[in-house]
């Protein structure tokens, strides 16, 4: 069971009000992702949830149960901490095993744990390494395995990949993934890379200066996002805004349209914004065309890799009716 | 320095310095071993002869000699485990946000600038005094009758006294060796649900070790040749309750003019002090590797 629900919760840091109230749940076994730019609150409410912070007002509960003023061992949850904050002076056995041996837990059962979760996370050869014998990799297993074996009702994870480079962060994010199929157990994950937000999340919680700008599953937000942040936010490239008379034709203050979401003509095409391209990235399957016009400025556009698109060529693009996205004035998605 | 070649370049590079070094210390060390062969008495100037063994002998068979070392042995003992046990306590209450924390982390400090000569004084005329000290005055305003501490108790006093200035410098390194301990390692440590004392014992006691093995090793140099504290409080009195080894050399070939005899003494806190040295680094010297 791991059933996490913030109601009202609010903190301030003496008279700087980091977040403003705030209602979440975190369904149980919900696999749920805190993203949002850096300093907008994502660590902070992690350590709300996990006890490491006192809340200024609201309420916690995990389970249907009050937790606000509970010290954070009793809230039954484990935390991945970015730098690992593994214990420098103990092997990773012991390490694995500091939380079993706080606990009480006999050595046999200790033993037990401890096998299996170095099984399952490749630990098995390292066990008698100390953390600074590690690579940043092992770091980060061992880090979960001490995680693991506490059998928490919900793990917390603060952008525990970090630190990785780009290749084991790809491998690290299948591992994490994977561990949350077969535990299935709560899991709530901090990132400000909204691509890990994308592939690993159930459920997104889009973040802005304290505030929950949206939440939803992945492909919600990516489909219909409520306001022009999230739609800005999710999404790699960025989406294209486009605003004035081809916004104002449409009713709206400002158009959204997707790189993606855009055909891209070399011949002229009625209708069709006109534009030079200016740099092009050749990733093979795709091409990025970042597209300067006259009409409403640059415009970013994703092609498939078999099309030759240059700088300097002059090309007409035409956003998919169907995709476009509309905002008014304040930002919000009309709809 | 990984290869072959760096290693032999730096052995090279800092060969003068060993050497320099090495004279440094092997003229006075020689002389003093030459000295204690010699019978020289500075009342009889000028009728130095060999002697053999004799100094050596007469040191070590006098009574105040086994007597010293257990108030040497002491003396650094006690005072270590005073400082790092303090030193400890006092770390983490500075470690804790509050308010004039500068202040007073400043006044800390402030016994490690005063002389030890000036502070065994101070101690010894306004706190321990019978008459007009600080600690009279509160026995007597609880109607007790007033301790004289430096004749009752003269090596306590002086292991209390030489506390009180190492204290500073125990807590200084324990403090900054505190600091430097990573938050989120107590926090994982929290959550994984360690009380704070355990949170205590098991990650900043290990992470303190270094620390505590340099403040050991640091203060037993210097509390093995403790000589000023003595010399102006008890002069190593009552008998010799007070006496160390440093203070018996001194009244060896200094008051009773004995250069021959102060020189064998001299050679026995050497080896003394390595032996010392070897215990120590075979029961805490690991704690400094890397
Ligand atoms: N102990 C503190 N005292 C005062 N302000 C704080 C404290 N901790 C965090 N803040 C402020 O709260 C805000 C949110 O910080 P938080 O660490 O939650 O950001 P974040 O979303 O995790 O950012 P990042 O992606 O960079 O880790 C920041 O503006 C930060 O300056
Ligand atoms: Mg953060």
């Amino acid at each position: 069971m791991g059933k996490i629900t913030l109601e009202k919760v609010q903190k301030k840091f003496g008279d700087v009000e980091v977040i403003p109230p705030l209602d979440l749940t975190i369904n149980d076994g919900e696999f749920v992702v805190f993203v949002g730019p850096s300093g907008c609150g994502k660590s902070t409410l992690l350590r709300l949830i996990a006890g490491l912070e006192d809340v200024s007002g609201g309420q916690i509960r995990i389970d249907g149960e009050d937790a606000t003023g509970m010290p954070p061992a009793k809230r039954g949850l484990a935390m991945v901490f970015q730098s690992y904050a593994l214990y420098p002076h103990m092997s990773v056995r012991k390490n694995i095993a500091f939380p079993m041996r706080m606990a009480g837990l006999s050595e046999a059962e200790q033993k037990k744990r401890i096998d299996a979760a170095a099984h399952a996370l490749n630990l098995t050869d390292y066990l008698d390494r100390k953390p600074g014998q590690l690579s940043g990799g092992q770091r980060q297993r061992v880090a979960i395995g001490r995680a693991i074996v506490r059998e928490p009702s919900a793990f917390l994870f603060d952008e525990p990949l970090s630190n990785l480079d780009a290749a084991l962060r790809v491998n690290m994010r299948l591992e994490i993934s994977e561990l949350h199929q077969t535990l299935k157990t709560t899991m709530v994950y901090v990132t400000h890379d909204q691509v890990e937000a994308m592939t690993m999340a159930d459920k997104i919680v889009v973040l802005r200066a304290g505030h929950i700008e949206q939440v939803g599953s992945p492909l919600d937000l990516y489909r219909h996002p409520d306001n022009r942040f999230v739609a800005g936010f999710i999404g790699s490239p960025k989406m294209n805004f486009i605003e004035g008379p081809r916004a104002h034709a449409e009713q709206a203050h400002a158009l959204g349209i997707r790189p993606e979401h855009i055909d891209l003509s070399q011949t002229p095409v009625q209708g069709a914004i006109e534009g030079r391209v200016g740099v092009s990235e050749h990733l093979g399957s795709d091409t990025f065309a970042h597209v300067h016009s006259e009409e409403v400025g640059q415009i970013n556009v994703r092609v498939a890799g078999d099309i030759d698109v240059h700088a300097g060529d002059t090309v007409w693009l035409s956003p998919q009716p169907q995709n476009l996205h509309r905002f008014d004035e304040a930002g919000l998605a009309l709809r | 320095m990984a290869t072959k070649h760096s290693r032999a370049a730096a052995r090279l590079m800092i060969s003068p310095a060993v050497l320099l070094l090495l004279g440094w210390m092997i003229v006075p060390l020689a002389m003093t071993l030459y000295f204690s062969f010699l019978r020289y008495n500075l009342l009889m100037p000028g009728m130095e002869e060999w002697t053999g063994f004799l100094n050596y002998q007469y040191f070590l068979t006098d009574p105040a000699f086994i007597a010293s070392l257990i108030n040497t042995l002491l003396l650094v003992g006690g005072v270590l485990i005073i400082t790092i046990i303090g030193g400890i306590l006092l770390a983490l209450l500075l470690d804790q946000p509050f308010f004039g924390q500068g202040i007073v982390r400043i006044l800390v400090i402030a016994p490690f600038f005063v002389m030890p000569t000036v502070s065994a004084l101070v101690w010894k005329n306004m706190f321990l005094n019978p008459v007009n000290g600080l600690f009279a005055h509160v026995a007597h305003f609880f109607g007790l009758p007033a301790y004289d501490f430096l004749a009752q108790a003269p090596l306590a006093s002086i292991i209390g006294i030489v506390a009180w200035q190492w204290l500073p410098f125990a807590t200084l390194i324990l403090l900054t060796a505190l600091q430097s301990l990573d938050q989120e390692q107590l926090e994982a440590a929290e959550m994984d649900g360690a009380s704070p004392v355990s949170r205590f014992f098991h990650i900043m006691l290990p992470h303190l070790a270094r620390a505590i093995t340099v403040v050991v090793l640091i203060q037993t140099i210097f509390l093995l040749s403790i000589f000023a504290e003595i010399l102006v409080t008890t002069n190593g009195g009552p008998g010799v309750a007070s006496t160390n080894l440093t203070y018996l050399i001194y009244v060896q070939s200094l008051l009773q003019f004995d250069v021959g005899g102060g020189s064998a003494g001299g050679v026995v806190a050497i080896i003394l002090a390595n032996i010392v040295a070897i215990f120590l680094m075979r029961m805490i010297g690991k704690n400094l590797e890397a």
